[in-house]
């Protein structure tokens, strides 16, 4: 890579990852510790021809991307434990109507107003069940400013890809720290643009009929097929229907196209796995201080290695299943009460041997404080 | 031209209940879209939840059907995409000023260009006749007795002790540059005044009147739809009618706000994209 070198903030990062990816349409709402995101992005979306608009409330904003969506524009919103509880009913929506966007949430202490300004990792479990019903989500998260660049160039080709809502759970110390970022060249990093329906006017068009590879191709609203969107079930042409054999249908193409597709959206990277006795699972900010660890125990000859989850949901069972199947123990290093753990538990072979090791006063996580756990498991003491 | 064109004519019958005002509505908004000329591959429409919002699956225009209270966020990010659609945001009562309030208000605020329509039967028809911000403490109108009487709702059953909204006020105050109130009953009215909001360039609200035989007019006495009709007839009156100058018991019709203010994605146009390319 031999492209533009900045030294920015996370929050910054992801504005220049959804850049690159051609972003087009912001709407938001002023939230620590995500309002650099909108901040940036006002001032940047106007020069590239986007729109930006700082909408009445949280829903709003999640509402506005749909309508931007559906007329053609790549879209996002960005906000943090407080507003993304308040964008669920919208994010339902888009989920139900098959509307690409991105989403991002800062994490920030919760629950409630919680910790504004302080770091958490507890919207996990939001991410992944908070819209009503039974649905699939895909979630990204990083711990780098690189990363968090690339993920959110990840997110909208995933959004493209797989016509859906994607979330991008960042956290405050992610957020807010700086690091060094390497924007590479347009075309180092594919992009995914949005695939357009080829039928021609006047031929019908079905808005909600997968193709054999599953995918959805689109219609932009004021193009040449009109058609109908709607968050009440539906047949293929977007009208409203409650026949049993199309709702059990369109229940499990929401479910599937997501769920089926667990290990290629799979993103994660790995730190002295191939001899690990005991494996750490970590991810976000969270996951620079599992490496701080493993890198120093590992100088010492004590054989820890690191599990990197980028992707959470759908959760990369087989990946940690893998990854884990050598380990004489695993610990889950996150900051919340285990809602990557609980995870980890159901799918490895031997959930006794997996410990959770948080830290839940907005703090990021200390090296002692994971070897902390790591000696009382080990029987060396408190 | 006919308005059939205009229509998705396999889904009729619609499911509106006999006698309900909303197919008037559709009908006189049909009228006016095929007046106005409109190139139909332009016309969306964006609508809530209720019963109202069951219009946008029945007109053949880019139609998406989206959230309670909600349409008007929908549309406002469809519009700033592409400023160059035409977008009808119908909603009822309970939708535009209830759960959707705070959009309503922002939308007026705005100017964004858009032709909102507040399908107003003061009552939850979807859900089965409770009140709704604008169902207000009593019937209102001409005649003594009725102007005093409770308003009763499946969630009011001892009246209602909720003031309303006047939805005409509100959108004035909350800064729409074009407000107009007609009914069911005008429907010629209604026709005129859905084009010369539609031709109105910023927010444009109108509010129609409507009955709902089933669920306010049986709750509260007042008759089929005909009986309905006829209260909308004999208790509205034209603005700046001697009618309505000699009686403050009558509801006004006609255009209260059409004025000129900048159109919010004009303004994105002009201003911000503008001073983006100089920097």
């Amino acid at each position: 890579m031999s492209g533009k070198i900045c030294f920015v903030q996370g929050n910054e990062a992801c504005v220049r990852g959804a850049l690159y990816a051609g972003v087009r349409f912001f709407a938001g709402y002023p939230i620590t510790p995500s309002t650099e995101i909108a901040e940036h992005l006002a001032d940047q979306l106007p020069r590239v021809g986007g729109k930006f608009v700082q909408m009445e409330d949280e829903l709003a904003s999640m509402c506005a991307i749909c309508g931007a969506s559906l007329a053609g524009f790549k879209s996002m919103t960005a906000t943090s434990g407080p507003g993304f509880s308040l964008k669920q009913e919208a994010l339902g929506y888009a989920i139900m109507a098959e509307i690409p966007c991105v989403v991002v949430n800062v994490q920030r202490g919760g629950p409630s107003t919680g910790l504004p300004t302080e770091c958490s990792q507890g919207d996990v479990m939001q991410a992944r069940w908070g819209a009503h019903g039974d649905h699939s989500i895909i979630a990204l998260t990083a711990s780098s400013i690189q990363d968090a660049f690339e993920v959110t160039v990840q997110a909208f080709n995933l959004a493209e890809t797989y016509r859906t809502p994607v979330v991008l759970l960042f956290d405050e110390v992610l957020g807010h720290m700086r690091e060094r970022l390497e924007i590479p060249e347009a075309g180092v990093l594919p992009v995914v643009e949005r695939l357009k329906t080829d039928v021609r006017a006047g031929v019908n068009y079905h808005p909600y009929l997968p193709r054999e590879d599953g995918r959805l191709p689109m219609s932009d609203f004021g193009g040449v097929h009109r058609f109908n969107v709607t968050g009440l079930h539906h047949d293929i042409w977007g009208f409203p229907t409650s026949n049993d054999e199309q709702v059990v249908k369109l229940n499990y193409h929401l479910f599937d196209k997501i769920e089926s597709h667990a290990n290629e959206l799979a993103r994660w990277k790995e730190y002295y796995l191939e001899d690990a006795e005991h494996v750490l699972i970590s991810y976000g900010s969270s996951a620079r201080t599992a490496r701080a660890l493993v890198e120093d125990r590992r100088a010492k000859g004590d054989r820890l290695g690191l599990l990197e989850l980028q992707t959470l949901w759908p959760f990369p069972a087989q990946l940690v299943q893998d990854k884990t199947a050598n380990a004489k123990s695993i610990y889950v290093v996150e900051m919340n009460m285990g809602q990557v753990a609980s995870q980890v538990k159901a799918v490895v072979a031997n959930p006794d041997r997996v410990f959770l090791v948080n830290r839940m006063d907005g703090h990021l996580m200390t090296p002692s404080d994971i070897s902390q756990v790591m000696r009382v498991v080990e029987g060396r003491g408190f | 031209m006919s308005i059939y064109r205009l229509i998705r004519q396999r889904f009729f019958p619609h499911l509106w209940c006999p006698g309900c005002g909303h197919g008037m509505v559709l009908n006189s908004l049909l009228h006016a879209v095929d007046d106005l000329g409109i190139d139909q591959s332009q016309l969306c429409m964006v609508s809530g939840i209720g019963c109202s919002a069951r219009i946008s699956g029945y007109v053949d225009f880019h139609s998406m059907h989206t959230l309670h209270g909600r349409a008007l966020a929908f549309a406002t990010g469809l519009k700033m995409a592409r400023p160059e659609l035409k977008v009808f945001v119908p909603m009822g009562d309970g939708d535009a000023t209830a759960i959707g309030g705070n959009h309503f208000i922002h939308a007026c605020r705005r100017n964004i260009d858009m032709v909102a329509i507040v399908m107003n039967n003061r009552i939850y028809g979807m859900t089965g006749g409770q009140y709704s911000p604008l169902s207000g403490r009593q019937i209102g109108g001409d005649d003594e007795k009725s102007r005093e009487r409770s308003v009763f709702a499946t969630t009011a059953p001892y009246g209602s002790i909720d003031r309303a909204f006047d939805t005409v006020e509100l959108a004035k105050g909350a800064g729409a540059t074009f407000v107009a109130r007609t009914t069911a009953y005008h429907v010629q009215e209604m026709r005129r005044l859905f084009k010369q909001a539609y031709e109105h360039k910023g927010f444009s609200v109108v509010e129609v009147l409507c009955q709902c035989p089933t669920y306010f007019g049986r709750k509260n006495k007042m008759g089929g739809a005909v009986q309905m009709l006829q209260w909308l007839k004999d208790n509205t009156e034209k603005l700046g009618s001697k009618k309505l100058e000699e009686n403050p018991n009558l509801i006004a019709r006609g255009v209260f706000v059409d004025k000129d203010e900048p159109e919010y994605c004009s303004e994105y146009e002009n201003s911000v994209i503008a001073k983006a390319h100089k920097e």
